[in-house]
């Protein structure tokens, strides 16, 4: 029963409401593997099996995890960018899975995602300012010179000046792009962004630049983020609560001060221990794991991650760990602290 | 009286500096030494100067960190030392690189071939790209094996297997007959290490050797890469932009921006007594040592265009400590404690 402790958890929420703005329950995403002439499905890529959480209003939600545990395609099926296996997402009320495309579209306005790449990301064809002016005229947000008037005022907002509104994306450099990034999503004024590694591209002194810009906008436009990173460091710095995901489960959530200080799972705890020390000579002990993270096509029985995990028991190996909560706000899914 | 930096002075001649400065590393002829070393590339638009007179210089056995932002030279420098330089459009300028004492700028390519990938060896930071898709692992390092030792073909695949097995491949043989796309991120990296270190070069170059690899990999690769240094007593240029991964296997470190060497100093100074502000203002903007909610300290702006960097000092235009004369006189690298050089005119932190 993963539903009413959701509730349980609370206890360091932001004073700023606490309501959940967005809860995304058993949320499944499988992708089929499919072979042979008649394109039968023999297995399926479990990129995203059963996540739980909440969202709070105003908050900031780490979610970190190492490549291939399903950060990426979390995000995009809570915005519906891709479709659902199974499970369902409650935003503000209001469940995204089984909207229409109208409806949809509207709801769209309200989240907004960021991506890595800022290259990639704009269309090398439109100038910045027709680029932000096209996601207000689609939604209708304003029209004739309140356009460009409100084009002005976002790139203000993220540290461009106005009159580069004019140029394309190949004539910025990377954390000016992904500033152009953060104002096209900013655009239709939503309440929730997903950054998803909003600053791994970015180099260090940049990425200070844009982490500021990002809390500077939470504070004054009230924004929720779900803020996915693989950094560590940027994501302690940033999050009111950290999540881990592994082969794409969660396997610890808590607030991000007691995870960081007292991390549960042993995942979690080999994560935090893997990070460079920026103290020289005084070098962390390390909990080094063995081999690679196992394919989400073949996710090992019982505990995803016992293959690994230096306190495997036998009953790891058989049966899915239940992720509850093992101090105030602190959940995990590990079968350590089942007694 | 200021000295100008001379890259060998830093450990050979000691007689000149006062007792404390000792180092603990004998006077002995540094492995390579580098001297103002000038590299830059023909564009479109105009000569891009990527490396403009760096000098340091690295001791048998010694772990050196260069680091610096995307586009500061540290690659193109690294790129240099093997003479893998493409020319054109690049150019060596200028400078000196000194191996064991000789010239390696100054070498016919045939002695080049013998030195590199033998004597001196690198690793590349996307080990995708950097092995060849459609040749076995095995048969790449058995290449690398029969291209720089004198041994039958059985020789080289044992010692093949060997080298495997001593970055810690888990079954070796299996491994040898897989391609390159049949293996993980961490295992490629592996595989070029073991390519690297199968001749035993005294030099190993490390240019982002984890920036590709997950947190808990890069741990597995770093710490291997000790304990082989460890093992092979191998000396290795470490070009990162991770402070945290200078922090963990460094002694001394190079500070680059914009193509020049900015401070020169001990990995301990580093983090706790930088004396250049750009130095300095990379270690601030770094999250994990901003307290919790707090702004995070920036430098402002951004790194100039390398066709057209700026008079005077190249950080001048992003550094709030900058007057007058860094606007517009050329700085040369200067003392400001044992071994620790800047490129700055005023010493902030040292008052």
């Amino acid at each position: 029963m993963a539903s009413p402790q959701l509730e349980a958890t609370r206890s360091t929420a932001p004073a700023a409401g606490g309501d959940t703005l967005l809860r995304v329950e058993d949320l499944c995403k499988h992708y089929p593997i499919r072979r042979g002439v008649f394109s039968r499905t023999v297995g399926s890529v479990r990129a995203v099996d059963g996540v739980s959480f909440d969202v709070r209003r105003g908050e900031t939600l780490g979610l970190v995890g190492e490549s291939g545990c399903g950060k990426t395609t979390l995000a995009r099926a809570i915005l519906r960018l891709t479709d659902v296996t199974s499970g369902r997402v409650t935003f503000d009320g209001v469940s995204v899975l089984d909207l229409g495309n109208e409806e949809m579209r509207r709801l769209r306005k309200r989240m907004q995602i960021i991506f890595q790449d800022p290259y990639g990301s704009l269309n090398p064809r439109l100038t910045v300012g027709s680029m932000i002016a096209e996601a207000i005229k689609i939604h209708r947000l304003a029209a004739g010179d309140a356009v460009r008037a409100r084009v002005v005022e976002l790139l203000d907002r993220v540290g461009i000046p106005a009159e580069y509104m004019n140029r394309y994306p190949h004539e910025f450099s990377g954390g000016q792009r992904q500033r152009i990034g953060i104002a096209r999503a900013l655009a239709v004024s939503p309440e929730l962004v997903i950054a998803d590694e909003p600053v791994s591209a970015l180099d260090v002194s940049i990425q200070a630049q844009i982490i500021n810009l990002l809390k500077d906008l939470q504070e004054a436009l009230g924004l929720t983020y779900l803020f996915i990173a693989h950094d560590l460091g940027v994501v302690e710095y940033i999050s009111d609560r950290v999540a881990v995901m592994y082969l794409g489960r969660i396997v610890e959530l808590a607030d991000a001060v007691d995870l960081y200080r007292d991390p549960k799972h042993p995942y979690t705890q080999a994560l935090l221990s893997a990070v460079p020390s920026l103290d020289p000579g005084k070098r962390r002990s390390r909990i080094l794991l063995p081999g690679d993270i196992p394919s989400p096509a073949n996710v090992p029985k019982g505990c995803a991650f016992h293959t690994r995990c230096p306190q495997a028991m036998s009953i790891c190996r058989e049966q899915t760990p239940v992720f509850k909560e093992v101090a105030p706000g602190h959940r995990t899914a590990c079968w350590l602290y089942d007694k | 009286m200021v000295r100008t930096y001379d890259a060998s002075t830093m450990n050979t001649r000691d007689e000149t500096r006062d007792a404390t400065a000792q180092d603990t590393r004998t006077a002995t002829e540094p492995l390579l030494d580098v001297r103002d070393l000038s590299v830059s590339f023909d564009t479109p638009d105009g000569r891009a100067r990527a490396v403009d007179g760096v000098s340091f210089s690295i001791q048998p056995g010694e772990t050196l960190g260069l680091v610096g932002e995307s586009g500061c030279g540290k690659t193109v420098s690294a790129l240099a030392i093997m003479r893998l330089v493409q020319t054109p459009p690049g150019r060596i300028d200028g400078g000196q690189i000194r191996f064991r004492g000789c010239d390696v700028l100054k070498l016919p390519e045939k002695e080049m071939r013998r030195i590199r990938g033998n004597e001196i060896s690198m690793v590349f930071q996307e080990p995708m790209t950097s092995l060849n898709p459609v040749f076995t692992c095995g048969y790449q390092v058995e290449e690398a094996v029969l291209l720089h030792q004198k041994v039958s073909k059985r020789e080289a695949a044992e010692r093949t297997i060997e080298m495997l097995s001593l970055v810690k491949i888990p079954d070796p043989r299996r491994v040898a007959k897989s391609y390159p796309h049949q293996l993980s991120g961490g295992m490629r990296q592996r595989v070029m290490i073991a390519m690297a270190l199968s001749c035993n070069p005294s030099l190993l170059v490390a240019d982002e050797p984890t920036t590709a690899l997950d947190v808990t990999i890069q741990a597995q690769i770093i710490d291997l890469l000790l304990s082989l240094q460890e093992q092979f007593g191998m000396a290795i240029l470490m070009i990162t932009h991770d402070l945290g991964v200078i922090a963990e296997t460094c002694r001394r470190v190079v500070v680059m921006y914009a193509g020049k060497v900015m401070e020169i100093t001990s990995v301990q100074d580093l983090f706790k007594d930088a004396r250049h502000p750009y130095t300095m203002g990379l270690r601030e903007s770094i999250p994990s040592f901003a307290p919790r909610g707090e702004r995070l300290k920036v430098i402002p702006g951004k790194v100039p265009d390398p066709l057209d960097f700026p008079r005077g000092c190249r950080f001048s235009d992003r550094c709030k400590y900058a007057e007058y004369r860094c606007d517009n006189e050329d700085i040369q690298l200067r003392e400001v404690g044992p071994n620790h050089w800047i490129r700055c005119w005023k010493d902030v932190q040292g008052g």
